[in-house]
């Protein structure tokens, strides 16, 4: 029995990739991730030598251009290695403008798709992985083991967030940085990884919990249990494959919540610290740019544009799998 | 359903206090203190006094002095803002959260239930990806940048309603709304694929077979099934939107009681800190006792579970 379910579970990783490729919206919204995405990676080595090059003169606040208004000297003043690929990304500096200390919207936009991208795949990660076994462990085993545990989930519910992540910034930034090797920007990336993972998994335990305890009822289940089989076999095997899709779901829609999370505290000054960029960050930023009087409207149009393209991209894949992995698919095809 | 309500009520004062011991050993073990004004250093006389002075020397009898007090709804004075005790703060704060995130929840039903239920009914259709479309933008797009576009177009250039404070009643609708949406987007998401589930099942066969009208069918039977997730969410999403709308409070300017707390929490002003935590918890925990009872008298297969 086990070699023929191992030998399905195969088929249905096959059919999964056909189905998504075939599913335009899914598709559209892969295409979409892997053109940002090759973006953020080609441009990764500037960016990490340029994404903080501050021109106080006249590139404040720039508005975009497609020529390059800063020097390329100004980027490259201690000439290393080739110079004909920084050439060519050096005219790539202007096309969203400078902000107010003059660096390039472009370079800062780039890596902070790829540290967004790393908080939601961060949370998850640790959403799915401790959301679900937690929610489906305390459904199934019942009585006072799901009391005590969904308590805690309650308990760490109320807990105040921000005062979460402000403690772990003071409790693990300094320990962090030193074994990161002094790098404090770093330590501060990993602190946002755990507070905001840390608390995804909540909803994730709860939603898993509610599936859990009304598909413990159902007759396939005690069938299940008549024949002998084991919590742990029964929770794989039945219970979990019938979860697929709700997790699914709910992870997708983890990622797009860490990185409004990370945004909202970025917004109110806890979150990632200057001069890393994140999505959040720079939308944040381009949010008190804008004013009625002078506009620098590009401060808020690309970064936000960038976060609400990666966003939907990200939910399209979503829905794709979704299409995918339920056989009862019923998603509106989007395009 | 009586005894269901005790022990829940019961369970819940246990979270309430778990949550109070939680944050009172975060709050004094997190290096620094209230007294402290940027990077001044103080003469550890004056802090003596001052811890002293503010019953804050021994841990243990704070903590106790405080929940005597909350018992009153006294959690002391604030460190912070001069002349105000906490319960004076809290007490001005909270009814505005209260109001702006329950307006912000019934809003987000009105939106959310619908969309949901047409884009169920009506599926793969126009309607349908329409509907998909606006729970993405829910999803995506940041509250304070809908904010931002909301307040630019209708108190700036529109001239219809105020650009941000509080006190009557033309300060409601923007910031109630902005916080709305993301909500919205969520229920209407959860109504769908409940719907669909639940218009796959056999009782809804029956009842078309027995020639109730497909509409009755999805609003009166279906929805009754298909609500239940929106249910379980809606109590922690209304206290989360009565407690977390600091950010629309900071966008629109409304004097709630978000901000207080992340100042609280930035400033380590312990009193307004644990008072806040304490309403924060006390609201959940009605929330989700409110959320229990009715989830058991829709679904009474779920009460003979708890």
């Amino acid at each position: 029995m086990s070699q023929d379910g191992s030998e399905h579970v195969g088929h249905g990783r096959v059919g999964l990739w056909v189905k998504l490729r075939r599913d335009r919206s899914a598709f559209v919204g892969m295409m979409l991730l892997a053109v940002l995405l090759a973006t953020a990676v080609a441009s990764l080595p500037f960016a990490l030598r340029w994404y903080n090059v501050q021109e106080l003169s006249s590139a404040v606040r720039h508005r975009p251009s497609a020529t390059p208004v800063v020097p390329f000297a100004s980027y490259e003043r201690e000439a290393t290695g080739s110079r004909g690929a920084a050439r060519a990304a050096y005219h790539l500096t202007s096309v969203m403008g400078h902000d107010d200390l003059g660096r390039s919207l472009f370079f800062r936009i780039a890596p902070a798709l790829l540290v967004s991208l790393g908080i939601g795949l961060a949370a998850a990660v640790m959403a799915t992985g401790i959301g679900t076994a937690w929610g489906a462990v305390a459904a199934y085993a019942g009585g006072r083991v799901d009391l005590v545990m969904m308590r805690i989930v309650d308990v760490l519910y109320g807990l105040p967030y921000i005062l979460m992540v402000i403690l772990l910034k003071t409790a693990i930034a300094r320990p962090l940085t030193a074994m990161l090797g002094g790098h404090a920007k770093y330590a501060d990336l990993v602190v946002m990884f755990l507070a905001i993972g840390g608390v995804a998994w909540l909803t994730m335990a709860r939603v898993v919990r509610g599936q859990v305890l009304s598909l413990r009822q159902q007759p396939f289940i005690e069938a299940a249990r008549a024949t002998g089989a084991g919590p742990i076999y029964i929770l794989w095997r039945h219970v979990l494959p019938n979860l697929v899709g709700p997790i699914v779901v709910y992870a997708t829609l983890v990622v797009p919540q860490a990185v409004l999370q990370e945004s909202f505290l970025s917004f109110l000054g806890i979150g990632v610290q200057q001069p890393t960029p994140s999505l959040g960050r720079l939308a944040a930023d381009g949010v008190e740019a804008v004013n009625t009087f002078v506009s620098y409207w590009w401060l808020l149009i690309f970064p936000c544009g960038v976060l609400v393209v990666t966003l939907l991209a990200l939910n399209f894949v979503g829905e794709g799998l979704r299409n995918a992995l339920d056989p009862k698919s019923r998603a509106a095809p989007l395009l | 359903m009586t005894r269901l309500i005790f022990r829940r009520l019961a369970l819940g004062l246990v979270t309430i206090a778990c949550v109070y011991t939680l944050t009172f050993v975060m709050v004094i073990t997190i290096p620094g203190n209230p007294f402290q004004q940027g990077d001044r250093t103080m003469a550890p006389e004056v802090e003596q006094a001052l811890h002293a002075r503010y019953d804050m020397d021994n841990n243990w009898l704070y903590f106790w002095q405080f929940l005597k007090g909350a018992a009153h709804f006294d959690f002391g004075p604030t460190y912070t803002y001069n002349d105000w005790t906490c319960a004076q703060v809290i007490g001005s704060a909270l009814p505005v959260s209260v109001m702006l995130g329950l307006l912000a929840i019934l809003i987000a039903v009105a939106i959310g239930v619908p969309i949901g239920v047409l884009s169920a009914t009506r599926q793969n259709t126009w309607i349908d990806v329409s509907g998909l479309l606006f729970v993405l933008m829910g999803v995506s797009v940041p509250v304070f940048v809908t904010g931002s576009v909301l307040l630019t177009t209708f108190a700036v250039w529109l001239h219809v309603a105020p650009v941000g404070g509080w006190g009557t009643l033309a300060h409601l609708p923007l910031p109630a709304f902005t916080l709305a949406l993301p909500f919205a987007a969520y229920i209407a998401r959860l109504t769908r694929t409940g719907m669909l589930d639940a218009l796959s099942a056999d009782f809804v066969r029956t009842a078309l077979a027995k020639g109730v009208s497909s509409r009755r069918v999805a609003w009166r039977h279906a929805l009754k099934v298909a609500f239940l997730p929106v249910l379980s969410y809606l109590g922690p999403a209304t206290a989360q939107a009565m407690t977390g709308s600091f950010v629309v409070e900071k966008v629109f300017g409304v004097p709630g009681l978000g901000q207080h707390f992340v100042n609280a929490a930035l400033n380590l002003d312990s009193g307004l800190l644990l008072g806040s935590v304490l309403v924060f918890s006390a609201i959940l925990v009605a929330l989700n006792l409110l959320v229990d009872v009715l989830y058991a008298w829709l679904d009474p297969r779920i009460s003979e579970a708890v």
